[in-house]
């Protein structure tokens, strides 16, 4: 034993992280001292603890390997219908007292909002049970294992592997003076890897609760022969192609589209679903909706406000059902809300933030073998809005697009820029497969099928 | 500060660490927005924490914590040598670094008036006054409005015996007006859009912008886009505005220029780059007239990239990244610049906050300004788009293929600045499109646009970026590529 492991020792184990994981009661107790000092009409406290850890590789060599622990609590103060948010993670008794008068303060500089609601009272919540402790406590040493196997799964193909393999646990407690009580913990793990070759890259990603469900090396595995099928790209012409879009891509694109459905956002006339509510706006085979308790989701019971988040059917047979309502929305519209706001203030309203769009029964590969000429595309990279009520996004394909014809894939192709409006885009979708959980980098989590959509409109073509 | 700091040093080295730095960050933002003639929200928030970043057995480990007690902070550190450690296990090599001197310093960032001490209500009072004048125009039908101030205070300790205490004071603010009308959504911001223009200042940034006066054209030119023509397709001379030209610089040099993308580090995410080692002195980046630095000297401006020493304790210095048109420098750290043979790092490791590792970001990359001036280019141009404040961006994942959007257009036909234009957008590859570059506006209309929120790493880092621009000319370019099928 060397003498920088008994030093460990000394200062504990690595895994023994700093501020316990937050409870219930320890929630409980920091918002019991946020009252005493609160002299508001209202107080609301939001309480987030977060242990997370990051192994990071690249070049086949783990480069940046972090870890970080937090509690943080943040006060909403209401006051003759005025209202503010302070919020630190300076946490001894004094700091409590001058975030809980600091908020009250700010709030009271600000005009007075006749519509501003008075905080919910106590809500009953779903139960959903989203945390696994092998999760939260994966060491630095296992990641690292896992890593180097994957490591060596790209050295058999002479490829260079770099990625992520993250693990973490967070909890959030939101209560406030009117009796509401809150709490919700999960956990979190992702793996994502990319693998280069000398001509060409392939990318795999996938994230859950259970880290066990993760298997790193399929995924490495599948970037892999990604990487390997689009070696020696060929150039292209733009234009518009057939092309098979996979999960990932899917929802990088819904991305884009899902804060429409915020009713405030219609309302201000942001949106482009802006007069189009009710309307058959894709086509039919088009199901959409926002569930928070679909197995295959994260997230908790409860919106920002502490409302029950809601299972909402969003598009129903191609036509727009339902926007989602933050309490404030919905009293100016008229409506019941929905539990989808944000914490408050914010600028936004709200969003349906656990999108399942009902998939089909089509595996990929069969939507390969079904199509004459066309495009398979793994992921897209860096995607932003052209135009907000035509609802054009512009982007890149990456690590892994593919020339189909006559039902198989026949070779890698260079990436290619699309502008393509979505509402467009959801009236072309000719095959679906089995909806799954899919992750990217450019949305959040989404539970959405493969798809195979008609005439997607590529516009230019770039060099690798 | 500094004792938490010391201490976390301390025990990284009695863990047996070989290199260590300690960041402890104490962090206060304060967010003000208003919407259609109400206070939208006023959001104050405030971090400290610290971060320990260490070299153990020859590999990066880093721990963070906002617990500051004396046993938490031992806890972390040691727990960032047993990370190194882990990361250890798939090494190929032993970490090494640029030789850097001690350094025993402070410095404040310039600010006249700490925004910390303006009212919430005279930032609110100013904002309404905005929205009104917006929504009198007929057609709007949505104004906003925002100012976000930021203070970071930050010490710094390296097991070199560098101690270094920084603060920096950030404002940003800026409005929009939107027009919901004929099955299409205008919007036109002022001063810039995405937050409007962050400097690394105080107050004084918000009153020197005259908000109250651009009102009434920003909103009327929100309304009159609607009847605007639509931007044509072809080719076409464009001349860019001094803000979309900002992130231009960003997304088309300031990017390919950061080294660890060019080394692979950041390909599973950010990308990486097609400035690949054998180009450095050899790649006509540019047209001749073209000179770009990056610039984190408190002398170049108060943009959100300035400080004077970077996250590893590197002095802040201003690096030529186009010289003549030829590609000449990079944005490196310690370790990547010794990867490379560079005998010094460029000084642009940044980190977000206390919870994440230094990464290389920009700093101010910056076009040097031109002699030209606008109204002499316009006259100057035949057949020509001049486009302003950005609207969309995109550029792929090596930073060759880019589209921009922009919120207005102005056709320019004999010289004469004609007809508004809606929807315009451009696109190119990198290096062709700065090539075309034959008219650079001078240092009059030279103004360090603020890019705050700039995402990269992983986990995810936001940092605040400064680009000088002044309006340039770019012959021959695809224009309405974005309508285009």
């Amino acid at each position: 034993m060397g003498q920088a492991t008994v030093a460990l020792r000394n200062f504990g184990s690595a895994e023994s992280l700093n501020h316990p994981m937050l409870t219930r009661q320890h929630a409980l107790e920091l918002f019991h001292q946020v009252i005493r000092y609160s002299t508001a009409d209202e107080t609301e406290a939001l309480i987030t603890s977060n242990r997370y850890a990051l192994t990071r590789f690249a070049n086949n060599s783990i480069h940046q390997n972090v870890t970080e622990d937090g509690l943080y609590l943040s006060v909403r103060a209401v006051s003759d219908k005025r209202m503010a948010r302070a919020g630190s993670n300076k946490l001894e008794e004094g700091s409590i007292r001058r975030l809980a008068e600091a908020a009250l303060e700010l709030a009271k500089l600000q005009p007075r909002d006749p519509e501003l609601l008075p905080m919910p009272g106590p809500q009953l919540y779903r139960g959903v049970d989203r945390f696994y402790p092998a999760t939260a406590e994966l060491s630095p040493q296992e990641r690292a294992e896992t890593v180097a196997g994957v490591i060596r799964r790209a050295e058999e193909d002479h490829l260079t592997a770099a990625g992520v393999f993250s693990s973490g646990a967070s909890a959030t407690a939101l209560f406030n003076s009117r009796g509401l009580r809150a709490f919700h913990e999960e956990t979190l793990s992702e793996f994502s890897v990319t693998m280069l070759g000398p001509t060409s890259s392939g990318w795999a990603k996938k994230t859950g609760a259970n880290h066990l469900e993760l298997d790193p090396v399929a995924l490495a595995d599948r970037a892999a022969r990604k990487a390997l099928t689009a070696a020696e790209p060929h150039e292209i012409p733009p234009c518009r192609y057939t092309v098979i879009l996979e999960p990932s891509a899917v929802l990088d694109l819904f991305g884009f589209l899902v804060f429409d459905f915020s009713g405030l956002a219609v309302a201000e006339q942001r949106s482009s679903l802006t007069g189009r509510v009710g309307q058959k706006l894709f086509g039919a085979n088009v199901e959409l909706l926002d569930d928070v308790y679909h197995p295959l989701h994260l997230g908790a019971p409860f919106d920002g406000e502490g409302v029950p988040r809601q299972r909402v059917t969003l598009v129903e047979h191609g036509a727009v059902k339902n926007l989602v309502y933050a309490r404030q929305t919905a009293r100016k519209l008229g409506v019941e809300p929905t539990g989808h706001g944000f914490p408050l203030p914010n600028d936004y309203g709200e969003a349906p933030m656990s999108i399942v769009m009902e998939g089909g029964r089509h595996s990929v590969e069969e939507m390969i073998r079904a199509t004459e000429r066309g495009l398979l595309v793994t992921r897209l990279w860096y995607i932003r809005e052209v135009d907000p009520y035509q609802k054009i996004v512009t982007g890149m394909t990456r690590d892994g697009t593919f020339w189909i014809e006559d039902g198989e894939v026949r070779y890698g192709v260079k990436n290619l820029r699309f502008n393509q409006s979505l509402i467009e885009m959801l009236s072309q979708v000719e095959m679906m497969g089995p909806a799954e959980r899919a992750a990217g980098e450019e949305s959040f989590e989404m539970v959405v099928p493969a798809m195979r959509v008609s005439n997607f409109n590529f516009s230019s073509v770039t060099k690798f | 500060m500094k004792e938490f700091a010391q201490r976390a040093l301390n025990t990284a080295g009695v863990c047996r660490a070989s290199y260590a730095d300690v960041r402890v960050v104490d962090y206060h933002q304060r967010y003000v927005s208003t919407k259609n003639g109400q206070a939208a929200g006023v959001r104050d928030h405030e971090s400290l924490g610290l971060g320990v970043r260490v070299i153990a057995d020859g590999a990066w480990g880093f721990a963070s914590t906002d617990d500051l007690s004396p046993d938490s902070i031992d806890r972390t550190a040691a727990q960032a040598v047993e990370v190194a450690r882990a990361s250890a296990l798939a090494k190929k090599h032993d970490v090494e670094l640029t030789f850097e001197d001690t350094a025993v310093d402070q410095w404040e960032s310039p600010c006249r008036i700490d925004p910390f001490t303006v009212p919430v209500s005279a930032s609110i009072d100013l904002l309404l006054k905005v929205d009104a004048e917006l929504r009198r125009v007929p057609g709007v039908t949505l104004a906003e409005g925002a100012m976000d101030f930021r203070r970071i205070e930050q010490w710094f300790v390296s097991s070199l015996g560098s101690e270094i205490r920084q603060l920096r004071t950030q404002t940003g603010v800026g409005y929009s007006a939107s027009s919901f009308g004929d099955g299409e959504i205008q919007k036109r911001s002022y001063p810039s859009s995405f937050g409007g223009q962050y400097q690394t200042t105080g107050y004084e940034l918000v009153e020197q912008l005259d908000l109250l006066g651009h009102a009434p054209r920003i909103a009327e030119e929100a309304v009159a886009l609607h009847q605007a023509g639509q931007c044509p397709q072809g080719v076409k001379d464009i001349i860019l505005g001094g803000s979309q030209l900002g992130l231009q610089i960003h997304e088309s040099i300031g990017h390919p220029i950061e080294l660890d993308r060019v080394l692979g580090d950041e390909a599973n995410y950010a990308g990486m780059s097609f400035l690949t080692l054998e180009k450095r002195n050899r790649l006509k980046y540019a047209s001749e007239i073209v000179n770009v630095v990056a610039d984190a000297r408190p002398a170049h401006g108060p943009g959100l990239g300035i400080f004077a020493y970077d996250d590893e304790g590197v002095p802040a210095q201003e690096t030529p990244i186009i010289r003549d048109g030829l590609f000449v420098g990079y944005l490196s750290s310690r370790e990547s610049a010794r990867a490379v043979g560079l005998g010094r790092s460029s000084g642009a490791m940044r980190a977000e906050h206390w919870n994440r590792i230094p990464i290389i970001r920009m700093t101010n990359v910056s076009l040097q300004p031109g002699a030209w001036k606008l109204e002499d280019l316009i006259a100057d141009t035949e057949d020509g788009i001049l486009m302003e404040t950005n609207r969309s961006w995109s550029i792929d994942d090596r930073r060759y293929n880019f589209q921009f959007g922009t919120e207005i257009g102005w056709e320019i036909k004999g010289g004469k600045r004609t007809r508004m234009l809606k929807n315009p957008s451009y696109g190119g590859i990198t290096t062709d499109f700065w090539n075309s570059c034959d008219a650079i506006c001078g240092p009059k209309e030279w103004v360090l646009w603020g890019t705050p929120n700039c995402g990269k790493g992983q986990p995810g880092q936001l940092m605040g970026t400064g680009h000088g621009a002044a309006p340039a000319r770019f012959r021959q370019v695809q224009v309405g590529v974005a309508y285009g099928h």
